[in-house]
């Protein structure tokens, strides 16, 4: 970022929004004071707070960032909470009062001995906030605090984050993408630019009036904007006289983890069908996951079965999915994770595209070709000789979901594909489902995303154990 | 596959003891133990060892629970050195190895098996002088463990939804093995650096002392116990010389 | 499981000095930051779980290979990894053993059969490769020192296992046992190490380090 001017007086409570790469979090670390200069590049111009050095302040700062996972220090809740204090050598008696009250304060279910390993994403962000709390910031800095959770994990943080601003008047700078539950945690909003400063800055409603269209485009998730709809044709009965063909069948299937008290699945039936993108929803710890791995072939149920039709798996299909050996199955069936460098294999993007034709025999010249035509579909041809490391978020999310595709298979089975993604990347990746759906292609989807649902998803199954009255289109597991 | 550190702890005096010196004392045993060459000073050290963790609650129960992989092994390693040693008497010198594995190594298990890491971690800051960023850097670094034992299998299935598996190939194993640590350690370094800028953001780096949120003690019994280690030690000795039995290493 | 999100910007590298890579121009500073402590742990830990998956991996060629000493000293380098791995990571004075107990401590933990003892382990071939690197003055990080380095941990290792365990084998046993794991630790734990260094510089994942700026931008 380039000419940033910006001041912010004490108590306003502001939205920093931006496309990626505007500057949202290293302004953030800025504030913070523990922006690393060392690797920071260049730094020209003057950053204050309360008239001083950033560094200066730092005792007087909170800092919450996205990985709840990354945040927790220690193994029980109370102590994290602790931890903070104890660095700030605040007096031993007092410690463990103020733990108990922050973690009041934002609403912790639980009780200083709960261990953290054992919080959900949300509990965990929760404690991360009671941390910050403890130590009476007068200013909070939220970089992204919800992006990797659940909506109902993202609510209860948000209400945390309410608390502590009601309880502490504290200066508020939020970066957070999905701006419309945001807006009710702000009253201000600045948007910044890539290479230049703020280009927008007043009351919500003003500025997205002002520059909607633009944010939109560059990947903010402005609110009240539709999104593109990308169903199925309607189905033309075939010669077999049923609708779309099946793929996948999963009966009656089961699992209970190793170590779980609860069955993570109990009953559940489904059939992935070609032409047709099948979305699975729930709460966290609804099993939706865990559906995803044994239709992917990746865990055997403990009860029931899984089995691939004749049209996906010609003369194997006797044989359940998790048997098939590896190169089998991931041209039958892809899937993609939800962390896409667990699936890199490569050093280089070209080679990660490659990789798959590769194994299965086919020519160098036209394996290039293809790898070529991917790259240019995907935009990703100025990257074709890049460590995929080094990708953006959004470019790792398109090369992992084009390496799943690569080998061909007829059904995709994806794991929260849209997890805290901008705008643009979200359009772009329910292109690619839907493109892939319409040439004959079978989508599973396992998503907390209601966008998805609304936009992609032609059926709907709904697993854990609130379910809903059954709606037509929207199945119910049995 | 759940790696669970705080498994299986018996209750029990020994459990509320000061960790650091349930450490010094099974170090002194085992150092002291290292140090003989014959099977009659071990021996004596094992069975004193066996008493006073009953003494102390270790049951059984959880020793053989913790401890059976020793076992294995120490009968492994009494075997191997069968095979491969050159004495007089190649049975008794197997068997002095053996129960002088088993004595090195079974108070470090115990030790184990009654120790939460935050309280080592605190005790060796408190008691031991250990640098409070280390030792508090490490315990966050370990509060890592589960979840990348978790990733460490969800990146072998993303490898197999990629097409990648090993079969029956040991070199293609190998291969797969060496990918999957490479995958494991990019996300741990990640994890690291971000990691680090949390526990700065909340002050691990400032100048100047912490406090204390949890002090841990040092009472006369822990004293004791370190003692209590040295006695058992020299008693054996004393017991084993006057045996004839006893043979220092260097000799 | 969250989904760790990296800043949505692309790191495609940045230009360095034009020295070789495993030369530092001036001595690097010796103090600690947080980052070098937390991230030389994590490796640590890592390794943990990586020692873990390695006993389940040889668990299933049967308890030939893995009980007998012999076989062990084949894979033995593995165990060696971690301290030089965060030396040639990280490049400050006692990376080598703070990376080696802690790995040590943490296979412990993880319920490794022989208690704390390993952790003297963990100490002494931590500090071998350690006093490798002193020897350097903490300059070179590259090939060579790394095989040194990694040498120096084997010797010591089998040692350790001398003095514990095999003093009554016989000299050709010994030797051959010296020699086996020695390779095997210069193999896995000097070339393996530097090679995952370079690999993983490759990434990015190592931009907050000295050894992560010999990325070439693409």
């Amino acid at each position: 970022m380039r000419g940033l001017d910006l001041t912010i007086e004490p108590g306003e409570r502001v939205l920093l929004l931006g496309a990626s790469g505007a500057g949202k979090s290293t302004l953030l670390t800025a504030l913070a004071g523990i922006l690393d200069l060392e690797h920071a590049g260049d730094a020209e111009g003057r950053l204050t707070v309360d008239g001083v050095h950033p560094r200066a302040t730092r005792d007087r700062v909170g800092l919450v960032l996205q990985d709840p996972e990354t945040q927790l220090v220690m193994a029980r809740a109370g102590d994290d909470v602790a931890f903070g204090l104890e660095n700030r050598a605040v007096p031993g008696p007092q410690i463990w009062h103020r733990v108990d009250a922050a973690l009041d304060t934002v609403g912790f279910p639980y009780g200083r001995d709960r261990r953290t390993d054992r919080l959900s994403g949300g509990e965990q962000q929760r404690l991360a906030l009671a941390g910050a709390f403890a130590l009476s910031p007068r200013l909070l800095l939220l970089d992204e605090p919800t992006a990797n959770l659940d909506p109902v994990g993202a609510g209860l943080v948000r209400e945390a984050i309410a608390a502590i601003q009601r309880t502490t008047g504290a200066t508020t700078v939020l970066v957070e993408h999905r701006v419309a539950e945001a807006l009710e945690l702000v009253d201000r909003v600045v948007v910044l630019t890539p290479g230049e400063g703020v280009i927008a800055d007043g009351e919500p409603a003003e500025v997205f009036a002002a520059h909607g269209d633009a944010l939109a485009a560059s990947g903010v998730w402005v609110p009240d904007r539709p999104l593109p709809t990308r169903k199925a044709r309607p189905a033309q009965p075939d010669a077999s006289g049923g609708g779309r063909e099946d793929l996948l069948v999963a009966d009656r299937v089961g699992y209970t983890h190793k170590g779980g008290d609860r069955p993570a699945l109990t009953g559940v039936s489904v059939r992935l069908r070609a032409g047709e993108a099948l979305a699975v929803v729930g709460p966290n710890g609804s099993g939706k996951s865990t559906l995803a791995t044994m239709l992917a072939g990746l865990a055997a149920p403990a009860t029931g079965t899984v089995r691939a039709t004749p049209r996906l798996a010609g003369s194997d299909s006797p044989v359940p999915p998790h048997r098939w050996r590896a190169h089998v199955l991931a041209a039958r069936i892809g899937t993609v994770f939800q962390d896409p460098e667990h699936q890199f294999l490569t050093g280089r993007v070209r080679d990660e595209l490659a990789f798959g034709p590769i194994r299965r025999g086919e020519k160098a010249d036209a394996v290039g070709r293809r790898v070529d035509d991917l790259l240019d579909r995907l935009r990703l041809t100025s990257l074709a000789e890049a460590n995929p490391f080094t990708l953006s978020g959004g470019e790792k999310r398109r090369l992992s979901v084009a390496t799943a595709l690569t080998p061909g298979p007829a059904v995709l089975i994806l794991d929260e594909p849209t997890f805290g993604q901008d705008r643009r990347t979200w359009v772009e990746l329910v292109d690619l489902l839907a493109a892939h759906r319409d040439s004959g292609g079978s989508i599973f989807a396992a998503t907390h995303d209601e966008a998805v649902v609304a936009s992609l998803a032609d059926r709907v199954l709904t697993l854990g154990h609130d379910r809903p009255a059954p709606v037509p289109g929207r199945e119910v597991a049995a | 596959m759940v790696l669970d550190l705080h498994a299986g702890r018996g209750t029990g005096r020994l459990v509320r003891a000061n960790p650091v010196a349930k450490v010094l004392a099974a170090f002194v045993l085992g150092l002291g133990v290292a140090l003989s060459d014959d099977p009659v000073t071990p021996a004596l050290v094992l069975g004193a060892v066996v008493v006073a963790l009953a003494a102390g609650g270790v049951t059984m129960r959880v020793l053989l629970m913790r401890g059976w992989p020793l076992l294995v092994s120490a009968a492994s390693l009494g075997l191997t050195t069968l095979l491969f040693s050159d004495t007089e008497q190649p049975w008794l010198t197997a068997l002095s190895v053996t129960v002088r594995v088993l004595a090195i190594a079974l108070p470090g298990v115990v030790v184990l098996v009654t120790i939460d890491p935050t309280d080592l971690a605190d005790s060796l800051v408190q008691n031991a002088r250990v640098p409070a960023r280390f030792a508090y850097a490490s315990l966050a670094a370990l509060r890592l463990l589960p979840l990348m034992a978790v990733e460490w299998r969800t990146i072998g299935l993303a490898r197999r939804a990629r097409g990648v598996d090993a079969g029956r190939n040991p070199v293609a194993h190998l291969r797969l093995f060496a990918g999957t640590v490479f995958t494991l350690l990019v996300g741990a370094v990640r994890r690291g650096t971000r990691l680090a800028v949390a526990m700065d953001a909340r002050g691990f780096d400032a100048v100047g002392p912490r406090t204390i949120a949890r002090p841990q003690v040092v009472r006369r019994s822990d004293v004791a116990l370190v003692l209590g280690a040295f006695a058992v030690l020299v008693a054996a000795v004393l017991a084993s010389s006057a045996l004839g039995t006893f043979r220092p290493f260097w000799a | 499981m969250t989904h760790p999100h990296e800043p949505d910007i692309a790191d495609r590298g940045r230009p360095t000095s034009n020295l070789p890579g495993d030369q530092v121009p001036t001595a690097a500073p010796t103090t600690w930051r947080t980052v070098d402590i937390v991230v030389t742990a994590v490796i640590a830990v890592a390794f943990g779980v990586v020692f873990w998956a390695w006993n389940h991996l040889w668990t299933a060629t049967g308890p030939a290979f893995t009980a007998f000493p012999p076989g062990q000293a084949f894979m033995y380098g593995i165990w060696l990894v971690p301290g030089v791995l965060a030396a040639l990571v990280i490049r400050k004075p006692g990376a080598a053993v703070f990376a080696s107990v802690l790995a040590a401590a943490v296979s412990a933990l993880l319920g490794a059969t022989w208690g704390v003892q390993v952790v003297w382990y963990g100490l002494l071939q931590g500090l071998a490769p350690e006093m490798v690197f002193l020897a350097t003055r903490y300059r070179r990080f590259g090939l060579p020192v790394a095989l040194i380095a990694a040498a120096a941990a084997g010797l010591t290792a089998a040692s350790l296992d001398w003095f514990y365990y095999y003093r009554p084998w016989t000299t050709g046993w010994l030797v051959t046992y010296y020699a086996v794991l020695t390779a095997s630790s210069v193999v896995i734990a000097g070339f393996g190490s530097w090679a995952l260094t370079r690999s993983l510089a490759g990434t990015g994942a190592l931009d907050a380090f000295p050894s992560g700026r010999e990325r070439r931008p693409v």
